[in-house]
């Protein structure tokens, strides 16, 4: 192989080829930063990425490889070159959550998943535009401008981790984090066609992501294959004890689990598919129901059952996504109030007035927007109409999910969004953008895990298909999710 | 004006720091005086992205104190958020607890004036987490933040309005005070903050059972400081209704140098707090069996102390009371007089020298160099007649300074009492000769004088010579004999 193969080569056969020595890792930090130069990552161009430092990237990947030892040559991701949304605290770039109040801060420790990943060789080359504070669905809230998505242009690449899943799809890495709190990293993958995957709550320490909404925020994975998605999950996930919603149990291989169509004609068989009519409404894009179709076709061919079920509170999910999510940010958000760090504004008259200038100047419109919701449902009187009664909905649309997979469901499968990217500045009305996490939002509410991966292409932009497991059936749903992929093929990105 | 038609109903909230090496979320230090804004680490400073753990040995310090207090500790109990800005909160928020705390429904006995004993309620004990200081003072015109108490673990301790008078806020403190002392939770130091006590006060026409409109009254440095502004606080109060005016429901700041309680800028009534379940603990789950072992393990409570010292020593209820009211010094007292023998020289002593001494020297018993079975050792060397009990004050300075045993002390220093005839005989012939006058009013049978020779002898002999003998001696020579 050549360097010049690096935009599509998998960190699986990157580290491979590393630990091989027939690349170094410095090669592959440096190939990188090439690919991101010729795709034009930069601010004038696809404005994937925020923060990057060529030079002491490949310092760090020039350490590595000192670091190599006899047959020793490097972790499960040695010198594979890692794109991270900037909302995850890292060591060495800044982390502002693409937002004003925050610019300047560099923090001085390290999320736990980065160190995992760095620990297995992966070098960090860069920190990407999301919506401001994770909050949007298209990359355009950032302080920093819209990321441009690599397929089109002209249209979004979704959010809000829509930089690092753009970096992914335009071959700058070939895997990056995102994080989820309503399907910011499926609904994206999906858009720019890739994979995104959402753990189960408490698979992945959320120590060091910068809270959004802390119940339903999740370190999430882009990859440009299952197998890729897979392996970084893999790397991440465990227990951690600075993170008490972290869950102590055993991590499983979920690639041992895989087995291809190529080796077993039904590998699927005894696998039972369940596809939630509440998911295809008749204003489904046709286009998109054609191609979900076309892969249910595909998993029966692998041998699965496929059958009807239902998730009757389905349609509660974005009301309730838009109580709980802005009442956890309107807390989480109080500490960047201009005292300890980041942007501080003082006016001169007083403590209340640099609150105010501070956060008025240091927030864009829809973070405000959320935290003025968030604590108008959180104020006294308002509490348990809003609140209380949100986490009741909560608890049904849960239970709408543990039932179909107590009933012999082992994997659901979805459309991942109900439209297409859509073109940069199309939506301005926020409902409707919220309405673009119509069939994600319910796996973070309810904590399954679930991804997205590429079913094919409407009008040339791409389409995502959406399986969700039951808690902690990350297995199930990569060995499902591998499957199909080898079985679509081509066909995935047509 | 006529305050004695009303009653003063008094609530109390006490802050308690647990006495944990650690803070409530995260590793930092908890030790005081550190140097600002020293231990402290990206949890509780609440840098972007962190996130809280418990530390589990404050739980088992605030299930201890709960279950002394008589409350139920409940198998689950739910941290929440407490919303509100200010710039030595670091996460903008408190993480305490709200409607689930960890427990409810104690009883506290208190002792009345009147020697009775009242029963005060306990509403809840919960769990919640420090601010950080404000520095108003050390630079001029700004206000510098030190976060080392940010995340401190204390535990807020909830009395029902069950008081009726300062003294008995007071007795009420002390007592709780005492018990925490003794359960080793909290160091309770008002001076360094480990302890802080807001009082809710209201007062009401004598007979009616309604409450009336409280006020809260805060930043109180002294238990006689509660007492002093809620005197204060409940006769503004009065003073108010009797000229047919209301009460506002406020908080006031009470000022000890000016000795007057004034209502705060700041409107702590009108905050809205948004609680709501802290999103980033899970639920705080108690086993049984757990709860069951934390109570079997409560030191002795000093209630319990008190009759058990007053059941087995000859020492009065009063110097009970005394001896017992630090735990440490009530452990000191029966090791002394169990190891001596004598409930009532130890008591003596302890309330005497070992008190006065420790005073002195401004130091805790737990640094003192007098070990109980060495004091125990010469209250016996008293008894069996080897030291005078004067010589034996000497000895225990020593002993207090040296930290060596009663018996090589008083052999080193010649303290050792003398019955020697030859040697007695000389020192009494030099009084009788240094005193011509006593001597020969003595000589010539005024016996009356004996008591004043005795003394001269004892003080020539610095306290060494046996009494009892000098007595025989000196009646022997007694004139009219």
């Amino acid at each position: 192989m050549s360097v010049a193969d690096f935009p599509t080569l998998t960190a699986d056969a990157i580290a491979a080829r590393v630990r091989q020595g027939t690349v170094t890792p410095a090669e592959m930090v440096r190939a990188s930063f090439e690919r991101g130069r010729s795709v034009g990552a930069g601010r004038d161009a696809l404005n994937i990425v925020l923060w990057s430092d060529e030079d002491a990237a490949v310092k760090e990947a020039e350490t590595l490889s000192s670091q190599f030892a006899g047959a020793s040559k490097g972790g499960r991701l040695a010198g594979v070159p890692i794109a991270v949304k900037d909302n995850i605290a890292t060591l060495g770039l800044p982390t502002t959550c693409a937002s004003k109040i925050l610019a300047g801060y560099i923090s001085p420790y390290e999320a736990t998943a980065i160190t995992r990943l760095r620990e297995e060789g992966a070098i960090v080359v860069s920190k990407t535009n999301c919506d401001e504070f994770a909050m949007g669905s298209s990359t355009e809230n950032s302080a920093y401008g819209p990321t441009r998505n690599p397929v089109d242009i002209r249209r979004v690449p979704g959010g809000s981790s829509g930089g690092s899943a753009a970096a992914v799809a335009a071959g700058i890495v070939p895997i990056a984090l995102g994080s989820e709190t309503g399907g910011s990293v499926r609904q994206p993958a999906a858009f720019c066609g890739i994979v995104g995957v959402k753990p189960t709550y408490g698979r992945v320490s959320r120590y060091g992501l910068v809270a959004f909404a802390s119940s339903l925020d999740h370190i999430s994975a882009f990859a440009r294959n299952v197998d890729d998605a897979a392996l970084t999950l893999e790397v991440m996930a465990g227990v951690d004890p600075r993170d008490s919603t972290s869950a102590d149990l055993p991590v499983p291989s979920y690639r041992e689990q895989f087995v291809s169509p190529v080796t077993m004609a039904k590998p699927l068989n005894g696998v039972t598919v369940g596809v939630p009519r509440e998911y295809f409404p008749d204003s489904l894009d046709a286009g998109i129901r054609k191609l979900c179709d076309r892969a249910l076709d595909s998993l029966r061919s692998l041998g699965a059952t496929v059958r009807d079920v239902s998730l009757p509170h389905t349609s509660l999910a974005i009301p309730v996504y838009y109580i709980i999510a802005p009442a956890e940010a309107s807390s989480n958000l109080a500490r960047f109030d201009g005292v300890r760090y980041g942007q501080r504004i003082a006016s001169g008259d007083g403590l209340r007035s640099m609150y105010d200038a501070t956060r008025s100047a240091g927030f864009g419109p829809e973070v405000t927007r959320r935290i003025l919701l968030g604590t108008y449902v959180l104020s006294a009187g308002y509490y348990d109409a809003y609140y209380r009664k949100a986490q009741e909905v909560r608890a049904l649309i849960t239970g709408d999910f543990t039932s179909v997979f107590a009933d012999g469901v082992d994997v659901l499968f979805t459309p991942t969004t109900p439209t297409t990217a859509f073109a940069i500045g199309s939506i301005s009305d926020p409902y409707e953008m919220y309405l673009s996490d119509i069939f994600t939002a319910t796996a973070n509410l309810a904590g399954v895990p679930a991804m997205s991966m590429p079913v094919g292409r409407v009008e040339g932009l791409p389409v995502g298909g959406q399986l969700i497991a039951d808690h902690f059936a990350e297995p199930k749903m990569f060995r499902v999710a591998y499957a199909l992929e080898q079985a679509l093929g081509d066909e995935a990105h047509r | 004006m006529s305050a004695d038609r009303y009653e003063m109903v008094v609530g109390l909230e006490v802050h308690a720091q647990l006495r944990t090496r650690s803070k409530a979320f995260c590793g930092c230090s908890t030790s005081f005086g550190a140097q600002p804004n020293t231990n402290t680490c990206p949890v509780c400073l609440a840098l972007p992205g962190a996130l809280p753990v418990l530390n589990k040995q404050a739980v088992a310090l605030a299930t201890r104190a709960a279950l002394a207090l008589g409350c139920t500790v409940h198998p689950t109990s739910i941290f929440s958020r407490k919303n509100y800005f200010y710039p030595d909160l670091p996460k903008g928020y408190q993480i305490s607890q709200y409607d689930q705390p960890l427990a409810t429904g104690g009883r506290l006995a208190i002792q009345t004036a009147e020697g009775g004993e009242k029963s005060i309620g306990i509403t809840r004990v919960h769990m919640e987490e420090d601010a950080g200081k404000s520095v108003h003072d050390r630079y001029p015109g700004v206000t510098a933040i030190d976060l080392n108490r940010a995340g401190v673990p204390l535990i807020e301790i909830v009395s029902e309005p069950d008081m009726r008078s300062p003294a008995e806020a007071g007795a009420y403190l002390r007592t709780l005070r005492q018990i925490l002392q003794y359960i080793d939770v909290s160091d309770v130091s008002m001076e360094e903050g480990s302890l802080r006590v807001d009082a809710n006060v209201s007062a009401r026409l004598k007979g009616d059972t309604r409450l009336g409109t409280k006020t809260e009254v805060k930043n109180m440095n002294s238990f006689s400081g509660v007492e002093r502004a809620l005197a204060f606080e409940f006769a503004r109060q009065c003073e108010q209704l009797e000229r047919g005016g209301t009460v506002a429901q406020e908080t006031l700041l009470w000022d000890a140098a000016r000795g007057e309680a004034r209502i705060s800028r700041t409107k702590e009534g009108s905050h809205d707090y948004r609680y709501f379940p802290e999103p980033d603990l899970r639920p705080l789950m108690l086993d049984q069996d757990w709860i069951a072992q934390t109570r079997a393990a409560i030191p002795e409570l000093p209630s319990a102390r008190k009759s058990r010292l007053a059941a087995d020593f000859q020492v009065s209820a009063e110097d009970i009371e005394k001896l017992t009211a630090n735990p440490a010094i009530a452990e000191y007292f029966e090791s002394v007089a169990r190891a001596s023998g004598d409930g009532k020289a130890a008591a003596n002593w302890v309330m005497g020298d070992v008190l006065a001494t420790l005073n002195a020297a401004g130091r805790d018993i737990s640094q003192f160099a007098v070990r109980p079975a060495d004091l125990a050792q010469l209250i016996n060397m008293i008894r069996d007649g080897l030291v005078s009990h004067a010589a034996a004050r000497r000895v225990f300075a020593v002993m207090a300074e040296t930290g060596k045993p009663p018996a090589q002390i008083a052999h080193e220093e010649g303290l050792l009492k003398v019955g020697d005839d030859a040697a007695l005989a000389t020192w009494i012939d030099e009084v009788l000769a240094e005193h011509p006058q006593e001597a020969t009013r003595f000589l010539a049978g005024e016996r009356k004088l004996q008591g004043v020779l005795v003394g001269f002898v004892m003080k020539k002999s610095g306290g060494r010579a046996d009494p009892k003998r000098v007595n025989q001696l000196l009646a022997s020579r007694g004139g009219g004999g």
